[in-house]
């Protein structure tokens, strides 16, 4: 079997599978040309997830990987959940599969999309509060970001695999930032 | 129906033939002794070896007579792939002076459409005759694409992925007429539907053993007396020189005996696989809405079914069916190791969503009625599943309410 245990197990009994109609934020991620999308459905209270709700059209690791992104995010913090890495997911599922290790990174940015789409909202509730030098920038394309995500929602970095360490790094990037190995040679 | 079987366990049902055949316990109890007890190299000059020689030349005159060539037109290979690299490796390279272009089908195994690829890299080009929504190959369009330098085309007789038997013999009338060898890869239709290299009027052909009850590791190829090739395997001067190493003996045996099983069985294998095919092409759509048929509904190969089934994707329904003990096959991206879709499916115009819902049967002589009927069964239920989970489906009832 290419799918650990805890995979399978996810795919076959996934957690929070459906749709809120009445969503404090939605994101969506992928399309079917590259395989997978995912819609996530999150509602807020006291800036927690109270609930979350998914929808995967995908392989197994892309519903096992949604599944457990809902379960460790429900619950927590905006700012917690938005923590929450393709590192943890994969780790959390017991890896996977080299060529799905993308599925991991769609499960997280699907749900940063919907926190992100919730923030937004509540941004121009506000009647535009923020000032402009409070927001955070994306270190890589300097965009604006709203918190601390793993992954920018502005430039939607394409990322690649340092082949010492496996972390995902920025494509092009010289050096992986987790282990210092050379990227640039081929 | 019920999943149980009196004993307990769950129904196996394995309609992924196209992967691999059983091998037929007479071709395993010919190919034994060349395990156990006549271990001799068929290069050898001592008893041993000419027993061993006596049958490897047996073996390739049942596999020529399976297709109708000459035995020494059968050039022995370890499968299906590397005959297909031999030909048109073999084959452009020896017609080198004449140019450098071929024409492929669009819907070629990757076995051919990587082996042109390699080409590139010796100056060949090759330019790719595109299909039909039913998987066709027009005769006329391979005729649009040969130039003055082309020096090969190939056509699959068959495809695996989709069934629909294509008209190689027009083609080979086409390549006739301009003076261009025509190779088709017949692996996934040998043993499987009636194959006869003169009634086809092709070059060469390729062909394997486990798609017809023989062993794994084991094809040949067909190349017409006269047709040049370069040899596959530079060496010794085994398969007339074409392809060195020791012979795979109990291997080519076993293919010898499998093809003369499927020339005897085959009309009565054809007629029976046809019906059940045909129980399952019918029926699936009334069970599961939105599933398309791909491919030609009775063109193709008696074995086969495949289907795109809307909003979910191929490797979900793949893993959820082995759970209930099927096994299939699907050329969606996500099954796929490179994560790209089957480029047969994509090339037939179907866009990538609903390609992504492939799934691919393909049955043997040992299938029944209930087998189709338990796969009836239980598929529904895992689409069902699958498409309550997927935002697609979802936008699509939303859509439908409008």
């Amino acid at each position: 079997m290419i799918y650990t245990d805890k995979v399978m197990e996810h795919f076959q009994n996934p957690r929070n599978v459906g749709v809120i109609k009445d969503a404090d934020g939605i994101g969506q991620v992928g399309n079917p040309v590259c395989g997978d999308m995912m819609t996530f459905y999150i509602k807020v209270k006291n800036n927690k997830l109270a609930d979350i709700k998914f929808q995967t059209f995908g392989c197994g690791a892309a519903i096992a990987v949604s599944s457990i992104v809902s379960e460790i995010a429900m619950g927590r913090t905006l700012e917690e959940a938005m923590q929450i890495s393709n590192d943890i997911v994969a780790e959390q599922l017991g890896g996977l599969p080299k060529n799905k290790l993308h599925c991991s990174n769609l499960g997280a940015d699907a749900l940063h999309a919907a926190i992100e789409d919730y923030r937004k909202k509540q941004a121009a509730a506000e009647t535009q509060v923020t000032l402009e030098a409070e927001k955070c920038h994306c270190p890589y394309c300097e965009g604006p970001v709203d918190g601390l995500e793993a992954v920018c929602t502005s430039c939607n970095l394409e990322l690649e695999e340092c082949p010492h360490c496996g972390n995902l790094c920025k494509q092009g990037e010289e050096k992986c930032a987790k282990c210092g190995a050379d990227l640039r040679v081929e | 129906m019920t999943a149980e079987l009196p004993d307990g366990e769950m129904r196996q049902v394995y309609l992924d033939h196209i992967a691999a055949t059983p091998l037929d316990p007479q071709v395993l109890e010919t190919m034994l002794p060349f395990f156990r007890d006549n271990f001799g190299n068929p290069q050898s000059l001592h008893s041993a070896g000419q027993e061993a020689l006596v049958a490897l030349e047996a073996a390739r005159a049942r596999v020529a007579r399976l297709v109708g060539a000459d035995d020494s037109e059968i050039t022995f290979t370890s499968s299906g792939s590397e005959a297909n690299n031999f030909a048109i490796k073999g084959m452009a390279m020896a017609r080198r002076d004449k140019g450098n272009h071929l024409v492929l089908s669009a819907i070629e195994h990757q076995s051919i459409l990587n082996s042109a690829k390699s080409l590139e890299k010796s100056g060949f080009s090759s330019s790719l005759v595109s299909v039909d929504k039913d998987g066709f190959v027009d005769p006329e369009a391979v005729r649009r694409a040969i130039k003055k330098e082309t020096v090969l085309v190939s056509v699959i007789l068959a495809s695996s992925e989709v069934g629909t038997v294509e008209p190689v013999a027009e083609i080979a009338r086409i390549c006739r007429e301009v003076g261009v060898p025509l190779h088709t890869d017949a692996v996934a239709a040998v043993g499987n539907i009636p194959v006869d290299v003169k009634a086809l009027g092709v070059d060469a052909l390729s062909l394997a053993a486990d798609q017809f009850y023989g062993p794994k590791g084991s094809g040949a190829l067909f190349v017409k007396k006269g047709v040049r090739i370069l040899p596959f395997i530079d060496g010794g001067i085994q398969e007339g020189g074409r392809r060195a190493g020791t012979e795979n003996v109990a291997a080519i045996v076993g293919m010898g005996k499998a093809a003369e099983i499927a020339g005897e069985r085959l009309s009565e294998r054809q007629d029976r696989m046809t019906l059940l095919r045909n129980r399952l092409i019918d029926r699936l759509p009334q069970r599961v809405d939105r599933a398309y048929l791909t491919g030609h509904r009775e063109r193709r190969l008696p074995h086969h079914a495949s289907f795109c089934i809307e909003f979910i994707e191929g490797e979900a329904m793949l893993l959820n069916l082995d759970m209930k003990g099927v096994a299939v096959s699907s050329g969606s991206a996500c099954t796929s190791r490179a994560l790209k879709a089957s480029h047969v499916l994509l090339a037939m115009g179907i866009d990538h969503a609903l390609a992504q819902g492939s799934l691919v049967f393909s049955l043997v002589d040992k299938t029944t009625a209930e087998d189709i009927d338990y796969l009836l069964d239980v598929l529904p239920p895992v689409v069902d599943r699958l498409r309550k989970m997927s935002p697609l489906y979802t936008k699509f009832l939303e859509e439908s309410q409008k």
